[in-house]
């Protein structure tokens, strides 16, 4: 099946996304990335070390991947308009993903910062993936910001629930013209299938896969998981009921009549 | 409304009491709690709520590797002054202890600063006593601009000041804030606070809300543990976290748990605390605020430190001297002594050993 994920300039056969957060070492990344077959890896800036030899995730990057710098720390869109041009400045490409977080007891993204961010990053040649709350209006002014995909969260980051606002996320899906990458709260292989499923144009998976006992067996399952998903939504899931299909259908006597 | 209003709400007496009768009823409840409350804390803390330790541990460890991943951020305190006007009565600074008053010079802190950074480390927290006069604001903020040139991240542990004074503090690099309230009663704070200007309860409690006002991006704070019955003081402490959190959600808190250690002043915690007692302090902070951190200092020996490294830790202090110039020079009179003495290098590798990593950069400021 010819099933590329164009997205941001680039194209990709893969359409699960990994993180590089919450490692026990951060050199059990390139393992993770080539069982997992992931394309594109997120970073947080804030994490970034450059000149640092010891403690310098970019070291475990591996060079086919694609970078997706993140703006983990900004509280609103200056800091993470800020962030972003230090990122690109420092030679991490021009993706860019826009994490604003104002609230630290769930760290739930900041619809309405993110938005001004991603107006201005767009405007700058940024290709920007906005983390977001799952809401319909608010991905609407994101896609006129100019964003390259909107990534509703599925659930609190972290958390590991799977698709808590799957209702909102379907909506994104039907009604956004952009590819909708769930993002947060995928906590085992089956809620990232159940996401591609739906029709989400890929996953990004960190928590689940860093916090695993085997961080690399858990990126394969991953990446089986989401293509599976992927395949059996481009197949054409059979159509479900709530009730059983009556072998004697109640209406089965009017068969002559409507003969 | 600040949180001193809602401090004084809370009659100390009858916190304490409220504590020591939670049932097993209230801890389970507790532990159950989607989301816990000020009440679910006080279980969490009481006496009833030591034989749950273990199922308290169990769930903090994995709260925290869910939030935080097998993750460690390590910091490294700098002294630059000890000139001291208060007479804490714990404290190795007090101005009537005869130790050797030093402040460095800007040159000083330059190269402690260079020495500092060749571990590698790139979080710094700045520590002085209290002698606004010796210790003025320029002379912090210029030390501050000196050790923002080599750290990514720097945080500020001194005397409380007015919210200006603060923004002058954030214009000159600092990006945190810690401020311990010792102790949440403010009968006893008066006792253990004879003289000098940190007599003023009301002015070292609001200092945070100063210091976020003044735009701070990060706020750690707690009580000396030992002062007080523990129990109490981890509920204000918890109970002025969670404040914070409500009050100012952009914030990132820690809560540290430092426990009173022997000094030149030779002072005697009236009340002592036993690791168990740190253990479930520890995990109920954990299980109360799940996205908190929590630091553990070198106050700690290296074998407990290692051994609660599991239970809700999210950051380490490293290669620590509590005395000013120590990082360069070989003695002085610190602030309280040291009981986990090894480097930065001996530290992280100790915690690769144990699968975590340890994260020398976690923000980076403008």
């Amino acid at each position: 099946m010819n099933d590329w994920f164009e997205v941001g300039g680039k194209k990709f056969s893969s359409r699960l996304w990994v993180g590089t957060g919450k490692y026990p070492t951060d050199g059990m990344i390139p393992a993770m990335c080539d069982a997992s077959g992931a394309q594109v890896i997120t970073v947080a800036l804030r994490r970034i070390d450059f000149s640092s030899e010891t403690d310098n995730v970019m070291q475990n990057i591996p060079e086919q991947m694609v970078l997706l710098p993140n703006t983990s720390g900004a509280r609103n869109a200056e800091e993470a308009v800020r962030i972003a041009r230090l990122a690109r400045a420092a030679g991490c490409g021009d993706w860019i993903k826009i994490e604003v977080i104002s609230d630290q007891r769930y760290l739930l993204p900041d619809n309405l910062e993110t938005t001004k961010a991603t107006e201005v990053l767009a405007g700058e040649g940024f290709h920007v993936f906005p983390y977001m709350n799952p809401d319909l209006m608010d991905a609407r002014r994101m896609v006129d910001a100019g964003a390259a995909a909107v990534m509703p969260l599925g659930a609190p980051i972290g958390t590991n629930r799977g698709l808590r606002t799957r209702e909102m996320i379907q909506i994104l899906i039907d009604e956004i013209s952009l590819p909708v990458i769930v993002d947060a709260g995928i906590g085992k292989p089956s809620h990232a299938c159940e996401a591609m499923e739906m029709g989400a144009a890929a996953c990004l998976v960190n928590t689940a896969i860093a916090s695993s006992s085997d961080p690399v067996g858990m990126g394969r399952a991953f990446g089986q998981a989401v293509s599976a998903g992927r395949a059996a939504y481009c197949s054409g899931l059979g159509a479900t009921q709530r009730i059983a299909s009556a072998s004697s259908p109640l209406t089965g006597f009017l068969g002559q009549e409507r003969a | 409304m600040g949180f001193y209003d809602l401090w004084k709400t809370q009659d100390p007496d009858e916190t304490l009491a409220r504590i020591d009768a939670a049932t097993e009823g209230d801890v389970r409840a507790a532990l159950d709690a989607r989301r816990p409350t000020l009440d679910h804390l006080m279980a969490l803390l009481s006496p009833a709520a030591v034989p749950f330790i273990e199922e308290m541990a169990q769930k903090a460890h994995e709260l925290t590797l869910r939030h935080f991943g097998r993750q460690i951020l390590l910091f490294t305190p700098i002294y630059i002054s000890n000139h001291c006007i208060n007479q804490c009565v714990y404290c190795g600074f007090n101005a009537k202890n005869h130790i050797h008053r030093r402040q460095l010079t800007l040159e000083e802190v330059a190269f402690e600063a260079a020495t500092l950074a060749r571990t590698g480390l790139k979080h710094i927290l700045l520590l002085t006593g209290e002698a606004p006069g010796v210790a003025t604001p320029a002379y912090i903020e210029e030390s501050l601009a000196i050790l923002s040139q080599h750290f990514t991240s720097v945080g500020i542990e001194i005397y409380p000041v007015d919210e200006p004074g603060y923004v002058g503090f954030v214009k000159a690099g600092a990006d945190s804030l810690t401020v311990y309230q010792e102790t949440y009663n403010a009968e006893l704070y008066k006792t253990l606070h004879p003289a000098g200007p940190k007599r003023d309860f009301r002015f070292r409690l609001e200092s945070l809300e100063r210091g976020v006002k003044a735009k701070m991006r990060g706020i750690n704070l707690g009580g000396l543990l030992g002062l007080d019955h523990w129990r109490r003081e981890a509920f204000f402490t918890g109970m002025h976290a969670d404040w914070m959190m409500n009050t100012f959600p952009e914030v990132e808190l820690g809560l540290s748990l430092p426990r009173m250690r022997p000094h030149a002043g030779c002072y005697e915690p009236a009340h002592a605390v036993t690791d168990t007692d740190i253990v479930q302090c520890m995990t109920a902070f954990r299980l109360f605020l799940p996205r908190v951190g929590i630091t553990m200092s070198t106050r700690e020996s290296a074998e407990f430190r290692d051994n609660v490294l599991p239970l809700g830790i999210t950051r380490l202090s490293a290669g620590s001297c509590t005395s000013v110039g120590s990082h360069t020079e070989e003695e002085g009179s610190g602030q309280f002594d040291i009981s986990d003495e090894r480097s930065v290098l001996e530290m992280a590798a100790n915690l690769k050993t144990r699968g975590y990593q340890p994260v020398y950069q976690d923000w980076r400021q403008a």
